[in-house]
């Protein structure tokens, strides 16, 4: 009796450990949002009074376009084939199964295209940036180009915020493209449907409304990989960790308000 | 040397900056003449490179004042920062290529930024001729990733080279590099000032170079001027601090 009251008190004591670690990493993620909101402040102002890299913003549209086409293509036909092929016994049990294609576009185009794009160009495009500005941080490159009288707000952190928020969208919109293809492929593992067929299902169910939110919530997803990405990494501290550093917290920053964001975009389209 | 004593270029009077409760500069005055090197010793920390930043703006300071020829940083307006910056050039520690840029683009980059008026074909001239001063006409489509050290030192001098400034500070030209790298360092540095008539701050630990490049000499202790003055002022000194430099 007296040990398992011991394996108790030792057990809450554990637990209670951890209260402290939360509440820091609590407070911590809130100083985060304030901060990259001030930021957005004066990413807005220069973008509205100074001038506007358009060379570099093309630079970055192809850097982010080229860098996650692969990826996204993979898990974009995995998603499609993983979903249909989960969703099918149920349906069949309630001889729904010819809703199956327009089930599957449906949570493609909602939820799982936008939502697995963005959190694959948080990994992929938010830590590149924290990683690339992080590092030129710490070898002065961003203090050089203030020298030679360039902006490096204009330069480096606008092109690149612009376009991951154009950028990301055209992905998602992409991405359950090749979603939908995948979850065609996935009906055929069972049943033999024809492509025709199934975009005939899968597109009499889908309407504007489910994708006009979808865009432009992924818009706003594109704006926050980029401006936490940006942010973490040109206020990298000043040794080499610090681009380590820079890079996972903008990959956990950025996918952790990329949820929050989420959630207020189902919100707000639930009120539609 | 012959220091034309009316020509102050650079005039920085009772000048501190602190970081939190930590102060790094208090109160440090100091001039730099024409066609002068003046080398800032002190040991790690002491504020050499806060110093030059300051210089630049990259650094803003709390209290004094600094003037570039006739430029007053404190509270410097926009149109006079690119002057002040046109007129100075600065070789950081490591260099501070641009990464993703190759040697040609990171020279241009530096023109093109701080004056817009050349043609192509004026700047590729600038280029090659840049990159003959500096003893590298062969790394013109070179990565910074493909140079040593010591050639990376020379790019970057070549960058600040190309704007024509009249004032190049040096953030620790030699550090990292080998002594026979170091010694073509500190001979470029001569060099540059025969032939283009600058006015250079350079900071440095490395004696040997100290010993090549400087007209005078300020070491900096707490944040203060500790002493001024010629090399052999420095090298005939009793007091222990500054001996420990020059052992």
């Amino acid at each position: 009796m007296p040990k398992k009251t011991t394996q108790l008190n030792n057990a809450s004591s554990n637990i209670l450990s951890f209260i402290p670690y939360i509440k820091e990493k609590s407070i911590q993620f809130f100083i985060d949002i304030a901060n990259v909101l001030s930021y957005l402040k004066l990413v807005f102002r220069n973008f509205f009074t100074k001038k506007f890299e358009f060379e570099e913003f093309l630079k970055q549209c192809y850097q982010i376009g080229n860098k996650s086409v692969g990826l996204i293509s993979i898990t974009g036909i995995i998603v499609g084939l993983v979903l249909t092929i989960q969703s099918r016994p149920p349906l069949v049990e309630f001889g729904a199964v010819a809703m199956l294609p327009g089930m599957v576009a449906i949570s493609i185009i909602r939820e799982m295209g936008p939502v697995i794009t963005a959190l694959i160009c948080a990994g992929k495009i938010g830590s590149s940036m924290g990683a690339e500005l992080g590092s030129m941080r710490v070898s002065e490159q961003i203090d050089a180009m203030e020298v030679s009288n360039t902006n490096p707000i204009n330069f480096l952190i606008i092109p690149r915020v612009l376009a991951a928020t154009i950028m990301i969208p055209l992905l998602t919109l992409y991405a359950d493209a090749i979603g939908i293809f995948g979850s065609w492929l996935g009906i055929n593992i069972k049943d033999n449907v024809s492509l025709e067929l199934f975009m005939n299902q899968a597109f009499s169910n889908v309407e504007f409304i489910d994708i006009i939110p979808a865009v432009i919530k992924s818009f706003f997803f594109g704006a926050v990989i980029g401006l936490v990405g940006c942010y973490k990494g040109y206020n990298a501290g000043r040794g080499t960790e610090s681009v380590g550093i820079a890079a996972n917290s903008a990959v956990v920053t950025a996918s952790l308000l990329l949820i929050i964001v989420d959630l207020i975009a189902v919100q707000i389209t639930d009120l539609l | 040397m012959d220091i034309k004593e009316n020509s102050v270029v650079i005039d920085i009077q009772n000048l501190k900056k602190s970081f939190g409760s930590m102060k790094v500069l208090d109160g440090v005055s100091l001039k730099l003449h024409e066609e002068e090197n003046l080398v800032i010793l002190g040991k790690s920390g002491s504020g050499k490179s806060v110093l030059i930043k300051c210089i630049v703006n990259l650094l803003t300071h709390d209290e004094g004042s600094i003037k570039v020829d006739e430029y007053e940083l404190t509270d410097i307006n926009e149109d006079d920062l690119v002057e002040v910056r046109k007129k100075t050039g600065f070789l950081f520690q490591g260099a501070a290529l641009y990464d993703s840029m190759t040697v040609k683009e990171n020279l241009m980059f530096a023109l093109s930024r701080l004056d817009a008026s050349f043609s192509s074909e004026e700047i590729d001239t600038k280029i090659v001729e840049v990159l003959e001063n500096v003893g590298l006409p062969d790394a013109i489509d070179k990565m910074p990733s493909e140079l040593s050290g010591g050639m990376k030192k020379r790019i970057g001098l070549a960058r600040t080279l190309i704007v024509n400034p009249k004032i190049i500070l040096y953030d620790e030209p030699t550090t990292g590099l080998d002594p026979i790298t170091s010694n073509e360092i500190s001979e470029l540095i001569n060099e540059t000032k025969s032939k283009f008539k600058n006015s250079s701050i350079i900071i440095s630990h490395d004696i040997n170079c100290v010993k090549k490049v400087a007209d005078r000499i300020a070491m900096l202790k707490d944040g203060k001027i500790y002493k001024e003055g010629q090399l052999e002022e420095f090298i005939s000194d009793k007091d222990p601090y500054i001996q420990s430099f020059f052992k």
